[in-house]
């Protein structure tokens, strides 16, 4: 186990009569990027929250850095630095603040340096010209980059991120990319958790897909992407056609859309769906074969994107 | 990073928490404003009874002796606040304790910190008994100093009618607010534990002020009596027997042997219901 960051076996969690969590195995390597992906209410949250011991599993346990939680938890939390469903700090309170009462709470850091350590994390993230200010001023992206500022607080062998870009514009988010990869750099694991994969895809080294509670795909992103077949895209101005020209010649999985129609090519060869759409008289305006996205991959494997599982 | 060598291991005792928890609430305008109510009472007191030149005998417990020395503004202000102000006082901050670190999310990230459960709790209920004991002394120091800028101090006629020094009064009086200060925590204690209940810190707090308001009624009503003796409000006025010749011990003793009962049962009642609770705030 000492090669995982992150190990759960079995993990379950039932709320009532609802499954949140089912039968989940993560193994997120050490020094992983490990992007955790879902669709909202798929359960990510809810695993992060019994990674870190604030809810306790129904079933099946966690190792965390190599110790079993939550009994080890005040062995092995202050190596991990988290951000959880949001920040959430003190309105009255500036930021500097705010981190120094996470930093006092602290039995492992030293009290004389404590400024030095909150105003270096937040230097971090760019909020020491805001330090001063009130947590209640803050905008969402500045309340985010200080959740993330407090994760930094230290140094950390685990960073537990989730949903990171939340609130933040684009420049904020290429930040946290490049924040994600400089803390990797430093050896340390980072999982990440995200219902974009677009957020996360460049910066993962590994990849875990939840769905309704459970984990429906787990690897690097290459054996992820490993899986996908070659698509078939025929742009037209009669997708129907298009489509039905498909199914007949064996394509899989063919969908018409507005502009064309896309099927999995299976051993069929390309040329030939050219040709057939030619001869029914189907105009093909483009046509392309290609792989599709990781985005296309999420997206099969969970439904629709922003749809919430129930 | 280079805050590495900041690293250590593990204190097991550290106060940098309980400082940091005492800032929270002493450095928060609403509890100023709180504390400003609490000494108010005693600024009234003092200056009605000035104002009408002490003519006016009567009044509540202690409010006779005012005139005679500043003293006792500090313990007819305790007997007006100890029904309903100080206990809302401490019901406030008591009640927010659990409730509203959950309330805003703060309490995930301090567990995650982590702090544990258990030293959490130990952690707020001292804030809390050190703001129980702030809370009365606000009363009682604000009585004493405007008593003995209006009506000044010098030997004192306690209510068994021997006459003892000033200092010795003081040092009474600093007794007697000891005394409510921790019968007040006790309370604290019962707010604690609400306040694991629940991520409304607003809910904790009126169930604390219903908990110790609901003592006082059921202690008012004689066939009740067999349950008098477990109320947590039953000794709370026992403050005034240390104003007695030789000083009435027994009713202070019982007090706080109920005082300590209460915190107690409900100190690990908190930790009973909170060490296992999943916290989804």
């Amino acid at each position: 186990m000492s090669s995982a960051a992150v190990a759960t076996s079995g993990l379950t969690k039932r709320f009532r009569r609802q499954v949140a969590v089912d039968s989940l195995d993560l193994l997120v390597p050490q020094g992983a990027v490990y992007g955790f992906l879902g669709p909202n209410g798929s359960g990510k949250t809810t695993t992060i929250r019994m990674l870190l011991g604030l809810v306790s599993p129904t079933a099946g346990h966690v190792d965390l850095l190599g110790h079993r939680m939550p009994s080890r938890s005040s062995d092995v939390l202050a190596r991990v630095g988290a951000l959880v469903e949001g920040p959430a700090f003190h309105p009255y309170l500036s930021g500097r603040e705010n981190l120094a009462r996470l930093d006092a709470a602290d039995t492992t850091t030293v009290a004389g340096s404590a400024r030095g350590r909150v105003d270096a994390a937040l230097d971090r993230v760019g909020l020491l010209p805001a330090a001063t200010k009130r947590y209640r001023a803050y905008s969402l992206g500045m309340r985010q980059r200080l959740a993330i500022a407090s994760a930094l607080l230290r140094p950390r062998d685990l960073l537990v991120l989730d949903e990171p870009t939340n609130g933040l514009d684009p420049q904020g988010t290429r930040e946290v990319r490049s924040l994600v990869a400089s803390l990797s750099a430093e050896g340390a694991t980072v999982l990440v958790s995200s219902h974009l994969l677009s957020e996360v895809e460049q910066m993962c080294s590994h990849l875990g897909v939840m769905h309704a509670g459970r984990l429906v795909a787990q690897g690097t992103s290459a054996e992820l992407r490993a899986g996908i077949e070659p698509e078939a895209v025929v742009e037209t101005d009669q997708p129907q056609e298009a489509a039905r020209i498909m199914r007949e010649l064996g394509l899989l999985d063919v969908r018409a859309s507005s502009t064309g129609a896309t099927g999995r090519l299976g051993r069929i060869a390309p040329e030939k769906i050219v040709a057939a759409c030619v001869h029914s008289g189907v105009p093909v305006l483009g046509f392309r074969v290609g792989a599709p996205s990781l985005e296309d991959v999420f997206v099969s494997l969970t439904g629709e994107g922003f749809d919430v599982s129930s | 990073m280079s805050v590495a060598d900041d690293v250590r291991s593990p204190r097991r005792v550290s106060s940098r928490f309980l400082r940091s928890e005492l800032r929270l609430i002493f450095l928060r305008r609403r509890n100023w404003a709180g504390l400003a109510v609490l000494a108010s009472v005693p600024i009234l007191i003092s200056v009605a009874v000035k104002l009408s030149g002490g003519d006016e005998s009567g009044g509540p417990d202690f409010f006779g002796s005012i005139t005679d020395n500043g003293l006792f503004v500090a313990l007819a202000a305790l007997t007006m606040e100890i029904g309903l102000f100080l206990p809302l006082a401490v019901a406030a901050i008591s009640g927010d304790s659990i409730a509203g670190e959950a309330n805003i999310g703060t309490l995930r990230y301090l567990l995650t910190v982590p702090v544990q459960r258990a030293r959490l709790l130990a952690v707020k209920y001292l804030a809390i008994v050190i703001f129980s004991l702030a809370a009365t002394f606000t009363v009682t120091v604000t009585g004493m100093v405007m008593g003995l800028a209006l009506f000044g101090g010098g030997s004192m006629t306690l209510l068994s009618a021997t006459q003892v020094g000033f200092a010795e009064g003081l040092l009474r009086v600093l007794l007697a607010s000891v005394y409510v200060g921790l019968c007040l925590a006790s309370l604290g204690a019962v707010g604690l534990f609400i306040s694991t209940l629940t991520e409304q810190p607003i809910g904790a707090m009126i169930a604390v002020v219903i908990f110790s308001t609901a003592s006082y009624i059921l202690g008012a009503i004689p066939q009740l009596s067999w349950l008098h003796p477990v109320l947590i409000t039953r000794h709370w006025f026992n403050f005034g027997d240390v104003m007695r010749d030789p000083i009435a011990w027994q009713g202070v003793q019982d007090g706080l042997y109920v005082a300590a009962a209460y915190a107690v049962v409900f100190w690990l009642l908190a930790w009973a219901r909170f060490a296992g609770k999943d916290v989804t705030s």
